[in-house]
């Protein structure tokens, strides 16, 4: 008996290790890289570093403005694209779809949030971006740069390694997931509701539009912030695509790089404290947004299902 | 009338273009599959696996090295990760089941399953491969059990809530101490889900590549010790993907093949273990 009283706090004291460890990893991950940042912080202060495009390692002169800059932008254009895409897939699926196809397109497009991020970054180059060189770009321009204010985004010799390919790729990348948590939610809602609103005599369209829609927005809102900080921090997938530029077009098809293609690109080349030290800069900004966007999804879909 | 067929008009473009919503994510899915098939199938040969990369600029070669590399990197990964995530998982479903810091866990760890996977490289390159001074395979194995532990102690808190609670009250009212109830009861009874689980979990991080970047970096030859700086598959995919050569592009779609076709087959059949097991 008294053997099990110690073994009983063993295993109390291990799982309760292994419980705490994911705490303690998030904290000792915000105290390394605000450390290992400190001298660029010193250096540049927050502002001058956040708005500054310059980016010169020769110099040693570092701005982040650039890689922020294409973070937020790629991000921007996934949404864009992904949002209304994957609310129509979830539309789709669990209102649309005949029975026997419900399984089957529910799990092609799952699949897409399967596969892994290099692939469809390889994919990307190899495939994609020659599609949006001599197809969709060209396209786009033909349409946009007649009209006087969207011209300038558009702009430029289409090259297919820019923001809108990039985004392109990362709208893929989050479709399946603002999808099925769209998908979830819908199926959350209660019957009784969706049937009556047929007996008032509303169409399917208005039902969607005005109950199943509404009912679910808590949830679909979460996993859209969800979604932007997937879009936020990808990495692989980006950085075959992008290219890898730091300063700042307007220009949708013009090179641009994200925090974390920089890391990607220059962690290992950076061969002085002060470079190394603005890349951590740069990682301890995309750990900190992200952690704010998810902690802010958290909460939401918290209160949505705490109600 | 005007107004009812306004109505539905509206009613048929808006599930119109919801049909077509669905249409254009399953075009994705086919361009991808089809991309990586038609490039990736022609690469796939004996030579893929048992030979290691030419020279650059030679033709040939195959990426035994990377296969291996990987395999050791997971592995090792999996060493680490899986056991300190089910027992935290174990932790939350029971002792601490129901108190605000088994909450507070959770939630963090659903926040660290989302966390940039290249944030978790720049941590552990400072805290592993800085003070080891070189890059190295364990450290590419600690930052994938980082990212693995959040997954595996979710997917196990979760398998483990489902397990009825009178059946620890049976085994509690027989005098079995907790820790007990939990191997013999517990476990027992959720050993299929733990097992999805965890084999979710590692296929997950067996398809990162931003964290090794700069932790287990990369290496042209063939090494089983980890100690030093170590090929994997998805590195190497990076690599060849980036460089000038028809000859690594073939490769680096033959290893994207053997990646996707790996990770579906691990997902499908771990969905529907959990389907046939759990219901829906």
């Amino acid at each position: 008996m008294k053997r099990d009283g110690f073994v009983e706090r063993v295993a109390f004291a291990l799982t309760f290790f292994g419980a705490i460890f994911v705490v303690l990893i998030l904290v000792l991950m915000f105290v390394v890289l605000l450390y290992a940042s400190l001298d660029a912080i010193e250096h540049f202060g927050v502002f001058r570093f956040v708005f500054s495009v310059k980016w010169d390692p020769s110099k040693s002169i570092f701005g982040g403005a650039g890689p922020i800059y294409g973070t937020v932008i790629t991000t921007i254009i996934a949404l864009i694209i992904a949002v209304p895409v994957s609310l129509g897939i979830a539309v789709f699926i669990s209102q649309l779809c005949p029975e026997f196809l419900k399984d089957i397109f529910s799990y092609s497009i799952e699949m897409l949030a399967t596969i892994p991020s290099i692939v469809y970054g390889m994919w990307g180059l190899f495939s994609l971006a020659p599609i949006m060189r001599n197809y969709i770009e060209p396209f786009l321009q033909r349409v946009f740069l007649p009209i006087p204010g969207l011209r300038l985004l558009f702009e430029g010799t289409p090259l297919g390694i820019d923001l809108l390919t990039s985004g392109v790729v990362l709208s893929i990348m989050i479709i399946p997931f603002i999808g099925s948590i769209a998908r979830d939610n819908f199926e959350l809602v209660p019957k009784e509701l969706i049937e009556s609103a047929y007996a008032m005599g509303a169409t399917r369209w208005e039902v969607i539009r005005d109950v199943i829609i509404p009912y679910s927005k808590l949830g679909i809102f979460g996993g859209i912030i969800i979604a932007t900080g997937r879009a936020l921090g990808e990495t692989m997938a980006v950085a075959f695509v992008l290219g890898n530029d730091h300063s700042i077009h307007l220009s949708l098809l013009k090179s641009s790089t994200t925090i974390s293609v920089t890391l990607a690109n220059e962690f290992t080349e950076a061969d002085f404290n002060l470079y190394s030290s603005s890349l951590f800069y740069l990682a301890f900004i995309l750990l900190f947004l992200s952690f704010l966007l998810l902690g802010l999804a958290k909460f939401i879909v918290k209160r949505r299902f705490s109600r | 009338m005007r107004y009812m067929l306004r109505r539905r008009i509206n009613n048929t473009i808006f599930l119109g273009l919801s049909v077509m919503a669905a249409l254009f994510g399953a075009f994705w899915l086919l361009f991808i599959i089809v991309s990586i098939l038609k490039n990736g199938f022609q690469a796939i040969n004996w030579d893929l696996f048992f030979k290691d990369p030419a020279p650059p600029g030679f033709s040939g070669g195959g990426l035994r090295s990377a296969f291996v590399g990987q395999l050791i990197i997971t592995v090792l990964a999996s060493a680490i990760g899986v056991p300190i995530g089910i027992l935290g998982g174990t932790f939350l479903s029971e002792y601490g089941r129901g108190t605000r810091l088994s909450r507070i866990v959770s939630d963090i760890a659903d926040i660290m399953i989302s966390l940039p996977s290249i944030v978790v490289g720049t941590f552990v390159y400072t805290v592993v491969v800085r003070p080891m001074g070189h890059f190295s395979g364990y450290a590419g194995a600690i930052s994938l059990a980082i990212i693995m532990i959040p997954v595996i102690l979710r997917s196990t808190e979760e398998v483990l809530r489902l397990v009825p609670w009178d059946l620890r009250e049976a085994a509690f009212a027989l005098g079995a101490p907790y820790h007990r109830v939990i191997m013999d009861v517990v476990y027992r009874s959720a050993a299929g889900g733990l097992f999805t689980g965890v084999i979710l979990g590692i296929a997950r991080v067996a398809t990162e590549t931003a964290p090794l970047l700069f932790t287990s970096f990369n290496n042209p030859f063939f090494s089983l010790n980890p100690n030093e700086a170590m090929p994997s598959l998805t590195v190497t995919i990076y690599q060849y993907a980036m460089g000038p050569y028809d000859d690594w592009h073939r490769l680096a779609w033959g290893a994207s093949f053997v990646i996707v076709v790996f990770v579906l087959i691990v997902n499908i059949s771990g969905r529907l273990f959990i389907r046939r097991r759990f219901g829906r």
